[in-house]
């Protein structure tokens, strides 16, 4: 997958987690992922028609989405609940957003769709979308999360 | 802009009705209603009267540019202030909601700076 695609992700993830939660994540080294499983405790995912088919989720530690969402509120969140699986579902539609805005400026138009949500300690995520995934690990002070961006070839 | 305006937030997730209501209330407004996505909104506009709405676009039912459609369409809302608040950057929903009638466009993710520019504008103050 061509890096020009996954560097909006990255960038889109930054700017929503610094404008809405305060918070400054460090991006580690995006790496293509062999396994089709997502492990974490709170996910959410989202389709792409357009260009190519493809999915974009988002998995958080349970400390980690506590805080972010936490920042986000100004009040302090305890346990993952709807609340906390509602703003994953936003932070995604919003990261999701960004990223289509900059794939657009190089010439990549994508639409996406309604995200949903998966939460449960330790779940698994198995992607159904035929393509290399690209994951992009990230750190916070509060413990990590990861994207994972798979996006169809064109036939 | 006056303090007291009702304003009415449209929007799927709780979340950004949670945030966006945060901020008016920081702004000092505190007259402020919640509908869940489209259709809930103009069931409450058919019985209550409004003075913005700040509404979501990708939503499922009713979209925020169907619901600016019909409201724009209705006599008695037609000239209501709506500001779309929306994940969708991309020029060609900027466009199409401008065309639709929008009054101002928000993108998210949002600074409260942000929500209180763009709803001066909107009232030319």
């Amino acid at each position: 997958m061509d890096v020009k695609l996954i560097n909006p992700f990255i960038n889109a993830t930054l700017n929503v987690l610094e404008t809405m939660a305060f918070i400054k994540p460090e991006a580690g080294k995006p790496y293509l992922k062999k396994d089709k499983v997502a492990q974490g405790d709170v996910s959410g995912v989202m389709g792409f028609t357009g260009e190519t088919n493809g999915t974009m989720s988002i998995t958080f530690d349970e400390l980690c989405i506590l805080k972010i969402v936490s920042n986000m509120f100004g009040e302090e969140m305890k346990e993952i609940n709807n609340e906390i699986a509602d703003a994953v579902g936003e932070l995604t539609n919003i990261i999701s957003g960004q990223a289509r805005k900059e794939l657009e400026e190089i010439g990549k138009v994508f639409h996406g769709a309604i995200p949903s949500v998966v939460t449960g300690k330790s779940h698994k995520l198995e992607s159904m979308t035929k393509g290399p995934k690209i994951a992009i690990p990230f750190k916070t002070d509060f413990g990590s999360f990861t994207i994972e961006v798979c996006l169809e070839s064109k036939s | 802009m006056d303090i007291n305006m009702k304003i009415l937030i449209v929007d799927d997730f709780a979340t950004m009705r949670k945030i966006l209501r945060n901020i008016l209330k920081q702004i000092g407004f505190n007259n402020i209603s919640e509908a869940d996505g489209g259709k809930s909104a103009l069931k409450i506009l058919k019985k209550e009267n409004f003075d913005l709405i700040l509404s979501d676009w990708n939503m499922p039912e009713m979209s925020g540019l169907e619901l600016l459609n019909r409201i724009r369409s209705d006599n008695e809302l037609k000239n209501m202030p709506f500001v779309m608040v929306t994940a969708e950057a991309q020029k060609d929903n900027i466009l199409e909601a401008v065309k639709a009638g929008v009054n101002s466009y928000i993108v998210k993710p949002f600074t409260a700076e942000t929500v209180i520019e763009k709803i001066d504008k909107v009232f030319g103050s």
